[in-house]
């Protein structure tokens, strides 16, 4: 089996991420990561920046507080009338 | 430990009530889920007034659709889901300015395939770093540059957790193009991100 490039390497990296790979496929990419830092780097900063995005962007403490009382009444003005 | 999801409580007592047009249901169910989806229109379309309408319009679209609601998901999981459909429709009605390439910010490889430059290792501590509001500005920064088709990709797969076929179905694209679209934003946004997270960095 012959090996992979990085560029062929990146391109899997979603399938790889997403569990998809089958067992060949998994064995060509983790023999390819064995051998090759800049992927080892590639693979690690790309998981980094979704955990980036989500804890950027996922945080309990930015759930609005301050939620306008005006916009509930307007939300509920529409609600079915029994 | 940086999610949303607080178990709301059980839909099975509210949804009859809901029905059968319970005002005091409609208070709880609006009182309850509006923060939440408040958060998620905000994200989406980084502007107030456009958000709070999503979230209004979210509503109505759901209060329409109560009866034909079949409890294949929770409640909030299903308000969810349209709010993140308005918030679309939202973006879909602003202007349209022409879209910028991404390709300027995806990795380049050489003939052989090979990196054209070595990927960087990062620091160890960005979570620790995103503790910091400042750091999150930066992140979410870099995520509104990307190009709005792909930030909304990103979006929608990666923070709103919809999976490839939901958001293919909302973006009316095929899944292949969601496939595509999402891993070049992950690249992008990494390319965004490493002058700031990477080691060495003064």
């Amino acid at each position: 089996m012959r090996d992979l490039t990085c560029r062929e390497f990146v391109g899997f990296l979603d399938d790889y991420l997403g569990g998809v790979l089958d067992d060949s496929e998994l064995a060509v990419f983790n023999s390819h990561l064995a051998a090759c830092p800049s992927c080892v780097a590639y693979l690690k900063t790309y998981a980094a920046s979704i955990g980036a995005a989500r804890g950027a962007l996922l945080r309990q403490d930015d759930l609005p507080e301050d939620v306008p009382e005006g916009l509930l009444r307007a939300i509920l003005t529409a609600r079915p009338k029994g | 430990m940086l999610e949303l999801n607080t178990a709301p409580p059980a839909d099975e007592s509210l949804l009859p009530r809901l029905r059968s047009g319970e005002a005091a249901a409609y208070e709880a169910l609006v009182r309850r889920e509006t923060p939440r989806l408040l958060a998620v229109a905000r994200r989406m379309l980084r502007n107030e007034e456009d958000a709070r309408d999503a979230v209004q319009d979210a509503f109505v679209n759901a209060f329409r659709a109560l009866d034909a609601f079949e409890g294949g998901c929770r409640v909030s999981t299903w308000l969810h889901r349209i709010t993140v459909n308005a918030a679309l429709m939202k973006l879909r009605t602003r202007r349209r300015k022409p879209e910028e390439s991404i390709e300027g910010l995806l990795p380049t490889f050489l003939e052989d395939g090979h990196h054209a430059h070595h990927p960087r290792e990062w620091r160890d501590d960005i979570e620790t770093e995103l503790a910091r509001k400042e750091d999150r500005d930066f992140v979410r920064a870099c995520i509104d540059e990307l190009p709005e088709s792909y930030r909304t990709v990103l979006l929608l797969r990666d923070i709103e957790d919809l999976d490839t076929a939901e958001t293919a179905e909302l973006l009316g694209v095929s899944e292949n193009v969601v496939k595509v679209r999402l891993h070049r934003a992950r690249q992008a946004l990494r390319t965004l991100l490493e002058p700031r997270f990477r080691k060495g960095r003064a």
